[in-house]
């Protein structure tokens, strides 16, 4: 199973910076720091809130896409992949 | 060609297409009717999810609560987007590898337990039949708005509605269905956005819009809307925070952990081919997802704006009442919206003071589907936005009642009562299961918690208090043990719906709260729709404890957990 464990705790590892990503764009600059990053503005939105309104979903569609390609790789890479039909 | 007659041919149109493709693509086996074989394209599978998904909580609700919350609104956008990476990192492709129908059978075989699959069962109906109740409201509003009946009346005719066209279908009629209900929400939902940030800002991308100058000013939409608003006395709309960082902190985790627990929303992963679309299919549903919900702002604060420039055109200088315009009138019949001249000068006064505010109700739940009418956008815009509102909530309302309906005839009767019925038997169980839902849900709706978000949201804590962390740590924490899953499930449940029926009602029947709907009853200051994420930690923390004071789980159960870690030797969703 050793080949398999490599595999998952690469998964957790991959998982784990997602999921800090995750939490930075949204707790963290939507809502925790959203009153310091509104003293900065992008065009009419206060940073703050456009972090909570537009950026963070941005950022949740790019990491998914991120994490599910480097998946795809980790899976070649540990030869745990499907089958191709 | 008058208002009522464009929409009674836009939405009867878009209703032949929705039934036309149901009976085209009518289910035929058991398995037909819950996974649609097992051979759904990624894309397609991630936009039928979208439609699932965008009920009418996001299409009809979400964008007025923002309107009326503003910067406190953010909890939807963040709560409802970000559960889908919890989704597809957590949970969706290894749910997919171990390849079966239903979240209750997943629960059962991992905790080797059919107490445990009758606990599931229980937390997803208690969360899903919630659900109902949100999308019967909203269904409610847009039936009474576009027959001019009384909200009572519209969503009597809502159920029967959403009654024939769930018990007809199945998942593989549903999926082509909710492609077609996808591509119609996604236009009656920008279409106006487009047309109304346009003319507000000359810029016709609402997400740019949003930022932008007011077209031919160089002071900002969103400057203005706060200075607008602290003018007649409310908090600035950017940076109104809905009670206190802490209760948005847990309102929005409690929103994306239930969107990661709801039911309908994970069986969608058990129709993709691999596991590898697994984790990409959860990415195409949040494509199709953020362009609603990065729209949702730009609607929210301009039908603000429009609304304070309709009842005040210039300041100090407020709407004449007799003078109103249709779309008022209109809406007043519903009840929904409704006048009290209290100074008796003939003229409507909006103010944050409740002694002179005169617009003394205005629901949340109609911004959405007035808001192309106080833009003065053409009747066909109109027209298509109830289209869109039912759309939304008919997709989610027929996703939810399926998965009602194969917790009770699959995972009850043919997984551990009556093993023996035949398929015929299960079908016709599932179907008199969703008539009783609807009508529960309906009788419910008459007297919704909150509005349509609101009571969303409440499902959303339920479903992130139960069954989330018994998936996550079933797959995560190979020690997890049946003892463990189901003192957890249990003690998640409890607590929140406890907290939930003391301020909310006994079944959400407000002359039961024990405890006022006020905040100072409040633990922590955590208001009870985001209190599913208390629930969350007090499952995991229960099931922890319990699982280490009893025994491991059998050896076949962690080799089950090492085989679904894995993508390699996936087969496609089987029933045994």
């Amino acid at each position: 199973m050793s080949k398999n464990s490599s595999y998952w705790s690469a998964n957790l590892k991959l998982v784990g910076l997602c999921m800090a990503i995750w939490f930075v764009v949204s707790y963290l600059f939507g809502i925790i720091l959203v009153e310091p990053l509104n003293n900065v503005s992008i065009g009419g939105y206060k940073l703050g809130f456009w972090f909570a309104q537009q950026g963070s979903i941005y950022v949740f569609v790019a990491l998914i896409f991120f994490y599910a390609n480097r998946m795809g790789k980790l899976d070649r890479e540990h030869d745990v992949h499907e089958d191709d039909d | 060609m008058s208002l009522q007659a464009m929409t009674y041919i836009v939405v009867g149109f878009t209703f032949a297409l929705y039934i036309g493709i149901a009976i085209w693509a009518r289910a035929g086996s058991t398995k037909d009717f819950y996974v649609a074989g097992g051979g759904v394209n990624p894309v397609a599978n991630g936009m039928a999810t979208a439609a699932d998904w965008m009920s009418a909580a996001s299409f009809i609700s979400m964008a007025g609560l923002i309107a009326f919350m503003g910067y406190g609104g953010s909890v939807f956008l963040m709560g409802w987007t970000g559960g889908y990476v919890l989704l597809a990192m957590l949970l969706a492709p290894y749910l997919r590898k171990f390849g079966k129908f239903t979240v209750p059978e997943f629960i059962g075989d991992r905790y080797y337990s059919k107490a445990a699959r009758i606990v599931a069962v229980v937390c997803l109906i208690v969360a899903s039949v919630t659900y109902v109740i949100g999308q019967m409201k909203g269904i409610g509003v847009a039936f009474s708005r576009f027959l001019e009946v009384d909200y009572d009346i519209g969503l009597s005719i809502g159920m029967g509605i959403v009654f024939i066209y769930a018990v007809m279908g199945g998942m593989k009629g549903i999926t082509y269905t909710q492609i077609a209900q996808y591509c119609v929400l996604i236009l009656a939902y920008t279409i106006p956005a487009i047309f109304i940030s346009l003319s507000l800002t000359g810029n016709p991308i609402p997400q740019l819009g949003l930022g932008s100058t007011m077209a031919g000013t160089d002071v900002f939409l969103l400057d203005r809307l706060d200075q607008v608003l602290r003018d007649l006395g409310f908090l600035e709309y950017t940076t109104n925070v809905r009670l206190s960082l802490t209760n948005m902190f847990m309102y929005t985790m409690s929103l994306m952990i239930g969107t990661a627990g709801l039911p309908h929303v994970i069986i969608r992963f058990f129709t993709v081919p691999k596991v590898k679309d697994a984790r990409s299919s959860a990415g195409w549903a949040l494509v199709f997802i953020a362009i609603l919900y990065t729209t949702a702002p730009s609607v929210a604060a301009m039908a603000r704006l429009n609304l304070i420039e309709t009842i005040e055109p210039t300041p100090g200088e407020y709407m004449v009442y007799d003078e109103r315009p249709d779309w008022i009138r209109n809406w007043e019949a519903t009840g929904l919206l409704a006048f009290e001249d209290k100074n008796n000068d003939g003229r409507i006064v909006y103010s944050a003071d409740a002694e002179t505010n005169e617009m003394t109700k205005v629901d949340r739940d109609i911004m959405v589907l007035a808001n192309p009418e106080i833009a003065g956008l053409p009747n066909w815009v109109i027209a298509l936005v109830a289209a869109g509102g039912l759309a939304a909530a008919l997709s989610t309302a027929a996703g939810l009642l399926l998965a009602i309906s194969s917790a009770i005839s699959h995972d009850l009767l043919k997984g551990v009562f009556k093993p023996e019925i035949t398929e015929k038997q299960e079908l016709l169980a599932s179907r008199i299961a969703m008539a009783g839902a609807i009508l529960l849900a309906g009788y419910l709706g008459f007297n919704p918690p909150d509005f349509a978000a609101g009571t969303v949201a409440l499902a959303f804590g339920l479903a992130a208090s139960s069954i989330f962390p018994a998936l996550m740590m079933g797959i995560f924490y190979k020690r997890m043990n049946k003892e463990g899953a189901i003192a957890g499930m249990i003690a998640g449940l409890g607590v929140t719906l406890f907290y939930v029926f003391q301020h909310k009602g006994i079944m959400f029947i407000a002359s039961t709260a024990f405890l006022g709907d006020l905040s100072p009853n409040w633990f922590l200051g955590i208001e009870p729709n985001a209190f599913g994420a208390v629930g969350a930690i007090v499952n995991f923390a229960v099931a922890f404890v319990v699982a280490k004071l009893t025994a491991a789980p059998p050896k076949e159960i962690m080799d089950l957990v090492e085989h679904i870690r894995v993508p390699a030797g996936a087969g496609a969703a089987s029933a045994h």
